[in-house]
């Protein structure tokens, strides 16, 4: 009998299918793997199963029977237990704790015990010997039927009582669920505070909350991702454990190693749709890969040769660390030219967002350069005259050079000496400044007169302001300037109206509040002000999340355009067709490293997408001042075939 | 006279104590109530229609007591009915929610004492509630002894001793069963408590009702315990303090007992230090609230995560919002 079976299980948010007509099942005592790109709807699935959501449509079968999940209680009926990618543990709380909480009494039934007494009662009657007589029997009978009554009118307060004992905790409540976790091979001390824990511990807790709840059949949402090598061996051997015991386990995972290494079977969904399930043993990785990166799409994005690369942002050996404390990348390195489009591609998670906040001045970087190369202008500083203190900095660092290169010192000329030299355009000139951007604030970067954009994930928290309009919005990135206290709109509602004509914007007016408009014009607004500085680098993280396909490739063409005006963009996607047929180059992270940087005009989905899931032995860095000419004119030939 | 002040403070503490154990159990659930004060002030015209009622229906002492806190209980409890249907089911501010209720409830309140009481009342003449705050009054362990633990201990009336009840009664709910490990969760991490098959709606609307209840019982208290003669207490005050009490107990009713009392100490040391002016009492009044700053400060330097107020204290929960 299949322990859990779904059929036809569609779910749509919005326009978007997350899921789409799915099938999929799994035997007792088994394990099977769920494999899938990011967006391929995965969690969605499983937490349709968790009851977090309700399927649109498709039948659920649990054991045999066909069930409905509406909520995490249904779940728990149908033995059910999901472990979450992200813990749903209390702090504060013991790990005991922790794992009883919202535990239920077991059910205790007046009517039914009722019943039973009856029953009972009956049975004793008709078993009352025969050479009683009359009178003796009606005594007794009286005497049976008395006290049957008299237990069946205590039993609510038995049931009460029972539910004042069941509420009670006991003081020895880690002991008793110590030997659950002993069962198992879990090495944990249950008495230890969730705060206290490492991320292997919680997930620990986790799956023993979900066994101690009576679940046969546990959902792990990418288990692996947070735990060492050594943890993660100690998490298979538990669940080899729990599959002797008869357990059905699906695992959510991307690694393809681990897939082959712990599962049975292996369920293969891309982009919301179920590719087929294939036996582990009958299988490989590289077929894995095919079934989950699917055929390649061309996609007709006009792709253009770089012209003359040069560094423009060179980050060196690259280390930050994520909001718990580990290295969310570490050691990574690469330049990304001016004039190329410098793709990122990975599995959500694997370092993308703290790559680019590290760069932004966002987050701070524990080790590691980032250097921005300003091109070449040899124009005069004309833009911050009246700034004696920015012109003092910057001197500081050693930006301004004679036109014979030799750097200008201000120190000890009189203030009315140095607006005199910057103002008569006499000597100052900055020339190929080279900048450390590390430990900078992003409003000390954007002082510097350092053109970097940035395009954030979150569009709607991080990159604008949802309750102010579209011309405020246009502000947050200009209001310190002029020397007025108050602000000046002119300015930001001639670039917002800018924007609306040139990107059509579909909005209402340029007072409409961004969260009012929807993703794609969202989207558009953000993107618009972020090239209205015509800046030098273009940080873009997901830009078409979400975006229907004609805003897709007004995006795609507006970053092409930045590429030809020899910006450096930098490309965080995760549709792999839009990267290889967009980006010029591809670095790839995996677990937070560079797995790879390829050439974007030679590459495989197949190839980025086992890139993207295991580190290769040796790591390929491709750029175009290392490769050879002739390779990038035939290059150029494929292109135009 | 140290007698008189202990017993003093003992009395008035126990009308910190039923604000702070209601807000207690309200914050553990993750709402920040700041309308405990308007609620008690509805407590106080609840129990003073209730005390009326029942006096006027004849009903002795047990009676009246009961009446008086069940009129406190329902008219705070519909407050706090109205509190959670904003904050829980229409996800308001719960700041602006809680001030807005003080004000209404302290508005209510004034309206009631200037116009209301002497027609409600007109047999009575204006003496207010006489016959039934003197059995609220009385002594719950009859006639005092004339030893000192007598005085201070025993002299109290029946609310007095039903604050310290409830707050016991509240903390073990709180630190010995899952009902509490269900509520504590709920104000931690309501997401981890809806995963682990709590109700975290109906947990909400239960602590949201009953302990603005609780807290109504003290705001009765107030009018018909610890009014004597013509001097008014300003429930409203003494609400505000109750609230920082919840913080100077740091969320513990337990710690509450004790912390009540020393506030009840605070708050009535300035009448029984001889040779200073009005004007310097009316100074002192503040060292409850600088007690609770010091209180926040120490807690701030220990940083432990046991004496943090819940974690999602202030933030609406909807399960959808991922």
């Amino acid at each position: 009998m299949k322990a859990i079976e779904l059929v036809g299980i569609t779910k749509t948010f919005g326009s978007i299918h997350a899921n789409q007509d799915i099938n999929l099942d799994v035997e007792k005592g088994e394990i099977l793997s769920l494999l899938g790109e990011n967006g391929s709807g995965k969690t969605t699935l499983m937490n349709m199963l968790s009851g977090i959501y309700f399927p649109d449509a498709g039948h659920i079968f649990v054991d045999g029977k066909e069930v409905l999940i509406k909520s995490p209680i249904d779940a728990f009926k149908n033995r059910i237990g999901m472990v979450h990618q992200h813990f749903k543990l209390v702090d504060i709380f013991t790990a005991a704790d922790n794992i009883i909480l919202g535990e239920k009494m077991p059910p205790f039934s007046i009517r039914e015990k009722s019943q039973e007494l009856r029953l009972q009662a009956a049975n004793e009657i008709s078993a009352l010997g025969e050479n009683l007589d009359e009178e003796a029997k009606k005594k007794a009978i009286s005497k049976i039927n008395n006290k049957r009554n008299l237990k069946i009118c205590a039993l609510p307060f038995v049931k009460f009582g029972k539910a004042v004992a069941f509420n009670y905790l006991p003081r020895t409540r880690a002991k008793r669920l110590q030997a659950i976790a002993d069962q198992y091979g879990f090495d944990i001390d249950l008495k230890k505070k969730v705060y206290e824990m490492s991320v292997s511990e919680k997930q620990t807790v986790e799956i023993i909350k979900v066994l101690y709840r009576g679940a046969d059949k546990l959902i792990l949402d990418e288990p692996t991702a947070v735990l060492t090598p050594q943890e993660i061996q100690k998490l298979f051997a538990v669940m080899r454990k729990m599959r002797e015991s008869g357990k059905s386990i699906i695992i959510i995972t991307h690694k393809l190693n681990e897939v082959m290494e712990i599962s049975d079977r292996v369920a293969v969904l891309r982009k919301g749709k179920y590719i087929g399930t294939v036996k582990t043993s009958e299988t490989s990785e590289k077929e894995l890969t095919e079934m989950m990166v699917g055929e390649k799409v061309d996609l007709n994005i006009a792709r253009e040769l770089p012209i003359d690369p040069q560094p423009r942002l060179v980050v060196e050996g690259l280390t930050v660390r994520n909001k718990d404390g580990l290295h969310a990348i570490e050691d990574v390195s690469f330049t990304v030219n001016g004039g190329e489009i410098f793709g990122v591609a990975g599995i959500a998670g694997n370092g993308q967002k703290e790559l680019l906040e590290g760069i932004a001045g966002l987050q701070p970087v524990e080790s590691g350069s980032i250097i921005f190369y300003n091109p070449k202008e040899n124009k005069p500083v004309t833009f911050f005259h009246n700034d004696l203190k920015q012109i003092k900095k910057k001197a500081e660092m050693g930006m301004f050079h004679y036109p014979d290169g030799t750097p200008v010192d201000l120190k000890g000329k009189s203030a009315k000496e140095i607006t005199r030299l910057v103002n008569e355009e006499q000597i100052l000139y900055y020339e190929n400044e080279v900048i450390d951007l590390n430990k900078r604030t992003p409003r000390e970067i954007q002082e510097l007169g350092i053109k970097l954009s940035f395009v954030p994930e979150d569009r709607l928290h991080m990159g604008l302001v949802g309750n102010m309009s579209i011309i405020d919005n246009m502000m947050l990135r200009s209001y310190r300037k002029g020397k007025s206290i108050f602000v000046n709109r002119k300015k930001p509602k001639a670039l917002a109206d800018k924007i609306i004509d040139d990107l059509g914007v579909v909005t209402p007016s340029d007072m409409t509040p961004v969260r009012r408009l929807s993703g794609g014009n969202v989207q558009k607004v953000l993107v618009g002000r972020e090239i209205s500085s015509s800046p030098k680098v273009l940080m873009s993280a997901y830009p078409v999340r979400g975006l229907d396909v004609n805003s897709s490739y007004l995006i795609y063409n507006l970053l092409n355009e930045q590429k030809a005006r020899n910006t450096a963009v930098v490309y965080v996607g995760e549709d792999l067709d839009v990267l290889i047929a967009l980006c010029d180059r591809i670095m790839v992270l995996c677990g937070g490293k560079v797995s790879a940087i390829v050439d974007a005009r030679n590459v495989t989905k197949e190839q980025l997408g086992l890139l993207m899931t295991k580190m290769p032995e040796t790591v390929e860095r491709y750029d175009y001042n290392v490769a050879p000419q002739q390779e990038e004119t035939k290059e150029e030939e494929k292109n135009n075939d | 006279m140290l007698v008189t002040l202990l017993s003093r403070a003992i009395r008035i503490a126990a009308a910190f104590l039923y604000g702070s154990t209601g807000e207690t159990i309200i914050e553990k659930s993750g709402h920040l109530n700041l309308g405990i004060p308007g609620i008690m002030c509805f407590g106080a015209v609840g129990g003073c229609i209730g005390a009326d009622m029942a006096q006027k229906g004849g009903a002795g002492a047990f009676g009246i007591i009961v009446a008086t806190i069940f009129f406190a209980m329902l008219f705070a409890g519909a407050m706090g009915l109205l509190y959670g249907f904003f904050t829980i089911s229409l996800r308001c501010n719960q700041n602006v929610t809680g001030l807005t209720i003080t004000t209404f409830g302290a508005g209510v309140l004034g309206f009631w004492r200037k116009n209301l009481l002497n027609i409600v009342v007109s047999d009575e003449g204006t003496i207010t509630f006489k016959a039934a705050s003197d059995f609220i009054k009385a002594p719950m362990f009859g006639a005092v002894g004339d030893d000192w633990f007598s005085k201070i201990f025993l002299s109290h009336g029946t609310l007095v001793y039903l604050a310290i009840i409830i707050a016991i009664v509240v903390a073990i709910v709180l630190k010995k069963t899952r009902t509490g490990l269900s509520l504590n969760a709920i104000g931690e991490n309501p997401a981890a408590a809806d995963a682990a098959g709590i109700k975290v709606i109906k947990y909400k609307y239960i602590s949201c009702v009953l302990g603005a209840a609780i807290a109504g019982i003290g705001g009765a208290f107030c009018l018909l315990d610890l009014q004597s003669g013509s001097t008014e207490y300003p429930i409203e005050a003494i609400g505000w303090l109750a609230v920082a009490l919840v913080i100077f107990s740091l969320w513990r009713p337990g710690i509450g007992i004790l912390g009540s009392f020393v506030f009840g100490l605070l708050y009535v040391m300035p009448n029984y230090i001889n040779g200073i002016g009005t004007e310097y009492k009316k100074i002192l009044e503040i060292i409850p609230y600088a007690v609770t700053a010091l209180v926040l400060i120490v807690i701030s330097f220990f940083n432990k995560r046991e004496t943090q107020p819940p974690t999602a204290l202030g933030v609406p929960y909807f399960r959808e919002d991922r």
